[in-house]
């Protein structure tokens, strides 16, 4: 009853109207939509396991794409392992995907978190957080990321260090972006805190905590769905940066930029679809990530309305 | 003395005990610059003494307005006794017990329930993501004031009729309603603790003049219906004459004059109560010169010496610059004034409140 009378409410909001008044955003929907299934589908659509070694052979290696003199086992060629590249783009996404994922998690609940404290009681507090995000973010993410990663290598063995790279990468990104989060919070809470809505529930007696997350969290979350959906294309892209300069995921279970970076090395020997094919993968998600956002944001204005 | 030809049917005074009472109430406000450019730029502190001491004693069943342009503390008074701010200095008292005291959750949140404010701004007032149910619902859970969902289903239905709202109102969301009809949610609200105090922050200001009768009729039919003690902030003087047992007027902090509303209205003592009233237009008020209220109030950073009014007053003197007046009792009411004091001022009987 509720959940139909949501959907309702849903469907009959402004938000709906203006995604049905934008093809291009309709377009940036259907092609996160389709990249998203392919990528959590990749164990059954995919044609081996590229992360097992076990399926690769050597003697497979560099076999051009079909149509440029390949075969159809290998619909867009192979790497120098003998790797299909059409799974290793397809569980390549998927890593891609949850890195950004993970981040975008991460550094929004450090953030709003942060930003809440900080926005709500002020002060001396709201002077330390802010003055820490400060500083973080006169460090570029790349630069807090390569520092991360440095440390944890100096620290754990090679093998070890393959087993917690996603952790290693994800928890550096999201240390570089919950600032963000943390500064829009800090500022939407502070104009909520002295609406005399919040200051009704003050009178009743209300503890902080609750106040902070019953009446203000809810009114501050639009501007940070924003930059959640903006930062996820940033996240992902991160991410391959990282991985294309040999920091980030390990070779053995290749993301779409560890996959850039193998083909890289190749692109100047003919061997073109190693780079091409997850490049296009990744600048059409990240694409249409970011169109989503921009569609968003522009929705939640209501100046641009 | 002209009689009224409106029928007023604020409550009478009564003789009742105090249900309020501040005390040499003080707040004052730091608004000095960061303390960076304070060494710097060798600027000064600042410190706005938004309430400046003041002495309200406020009696159980009537309705005490404090009156004054925008800028004055009448809001800040407001907010100090429900709770919103501490005071800088001076006391509050409820029912006999000091609101500074320490005591446990418990007791603190059985003082709470007893006192409620409806605010001045509607739009502002109602959480936008909260349906009406819930909104009124929210005192009743945080008092524990009801033992079932059904339970406090039946107060909220019944909250929103005495509102004149009905029971299918409260699946809607605040911005489905129109200003008045948010006033009454926040009214529903106030009343859904069961308070015997209701502090009443410019309540009607925001509102269309046609509906703000609507809405002054309805919180003086609750008051009656309840037995509820009204501390009403208004800028209004028209609807503090329509609802009020006693008025204050209010002057960069101070209170400057406390009467009866007939009797304030009627004859007024100190000369900037005198300003205000002569303020309101009305028809048939036809030859008399009126004064208009000259200049702006004078920051509250830096006050004025002596009497806080004088460069404003014409009736002031050298010793209105120097000495703060005393507040005297004067025909059942009080006046801070040495014009007044040394009777170089008499009351002026004039007519107010139609004829």
């Amino acid at each position: 009853m509720a959940l139909i009378d949501s959907f309702r409410r849903a469907a009959d909001s402004d938000i709906w109207h203006s995604f049905r008044a934008s093809p291009m955003t309709m377009a940036a929907a259907a092609v996160t939509l389709f990249i998203v299934l392919a990528a959590f589908l990749a164990p059954l659509i995919a044609l081996q396991n590229p992360f097992d070694p076990a399926n690769l052979n050597l003697s497979d290696a560099m076999r051009p794409p079909m149509f440029f003199g390949g075969e159809w086992s290998f619909p867009m060629g192979s790497d120098d392992q003998g790797r299909d590249l059409y799974s290793a783009i397809l569980y390549g996404t998927r890593l891609s995907l949850e890195v950004g994922l993970a981040v975008v998690f991460f550094s929004m609940i450090l953030g709003i978190g942060l930003g809440l404290v900080a926005g709500y009681v002020g002060g001396t507090l709201d002077a330390i957080i802010m003055r820490i995000a400060d500083v973080q973010l006169t460090f570029p993410a790349i630069l807090i990321a390569l520092l991360i990663d440095g440390v944890v290598r100096g620290v754990i063995s090679v093998k070890r260090h393959e087993e917690i790279a996603v952790f290693v990468i994800v928890a550096s990104i999201s240390l570089a972006f919950w600032v963000q989060y943390a500064r829009t919070v800090r500022g939407s809470v502070m104009v909520e805190r002295n609406k005399e809505y919040v200051q009704a529930a003050r009178v009743i007696g209300l503890p902080r905590w609750l106040i902070m997350f019953r009446h203000v969290l809810p009114n501050v979350m639009g501007p940070v769905l924003v930059i959640a959906t903006i930062n996820l294309g940033l996240a992902i892209i991160t991410e391959a940066t990282l991985s294309f300069l040999g920091v980030g995921l390990p070779s053995t279970q290749p993301s779409l930029g560890t996959l850039i970076r193998i083909g890289n090395e190749y692109l100047n020997s003919g061997e073109w679809w190693i780079t091409i094919f997850p490049g296009l993968t990744l600048a059409a998600l990240v694409l249409a990530v970011n169109l989503l956002g921009d569609w968003l944001r522009d929705a939640l204005n209501p100046k641009l309305r | 003395m002209p009689d009224t030809g409106v029928a007023v049917s604020r409550p009478p005074a009564s003789g009742g005990k105090p249900l309020v009472r501040l005390s040499a109430l003080k707040r004052y406000f730091d608004v000095s610059p960061p303390w960076l450019a304070r060494v710097l730029e060798r600027k000064p502190r600042a410190i706005v003494q938004a309430v400046a001491g003041i002495d309200i004693e406020i009696r159980k069943g009537e309705t005490f307005s404090l009156v004054g342009e925008s800028g004055c503390g009448k809001s800040t008074v407001a907010r100090l006794v429900v709770g919103l701010y501490p005071p800088t200095d001076g006391a509050i008292e409820f029912d006999g017990n000091d609101m500074a005291a320490r005591r446990g959750r418990v007791e603190m949140s059985a003082i709470r329930r007893r006192m409620q404010m409806i605010f001045q701004d509607p739009f502002a007032s109602l959480n936008p993501r909260w349906r009406v149910f819930d909104i009124i619902a929210e005192p009743i859970r945080a008092f524990k004031l009801a033992s079932s969902t059904t339970e406090v289903r039946q107060r909220v239905d019944d909250l929103l009729r005495q509102v004149k709202l009905t029971p299918a109102d409260g699946s809607k969301y605040p911005h489905e309603f129109s200003g008045g009809q948010r006033q009454r949610i926040s009214i529903a609200r106030a009343l859904a603790s069961r308070p015997e105090f209701l502090v009443c922050d410019e309540p009607t200001s925001a509102l269309d003049v046609s509906v703000q009768a609507q809405i002054l009729n309805l919180m003086m039919e609750l008051q009656r219906e309840h037995g509820l003690t009204y501390l009403f902030i208004s800028h209004n003087l028209a609807v503090v004459y329509h609802i009020s047992t006693r008025v204050g007027v209010m002057y960069l902090g101070r209170l400057v004059e406390v009467a009866d509303t007939d009797t304030l209205f009627r004859r007024p003592k100190h000369p900037y109560t005198r300003m205000l009233l002569d303020t309101i237009p009305d028809l048939d008020m036809t030859g008399r010169q009126r004064a208009p209220v000259a200049g702006e109030v004078p920051s509250p950073i830096n006050p004025p010496s002596g009497c806080a009014f004088h460069p404003r007053c014409p009736f002031a003197n050298d010793r209105c610059k120097r000495e703060r007046p005393a507040t005297i009792p004067i025909e059942g009411g009080l006046v801070a004034c040495h014009a007044i004091e040394e009777g170089r001022l008499k009351a002026e009987d004039r007519g107010y409140g139609g004829h």
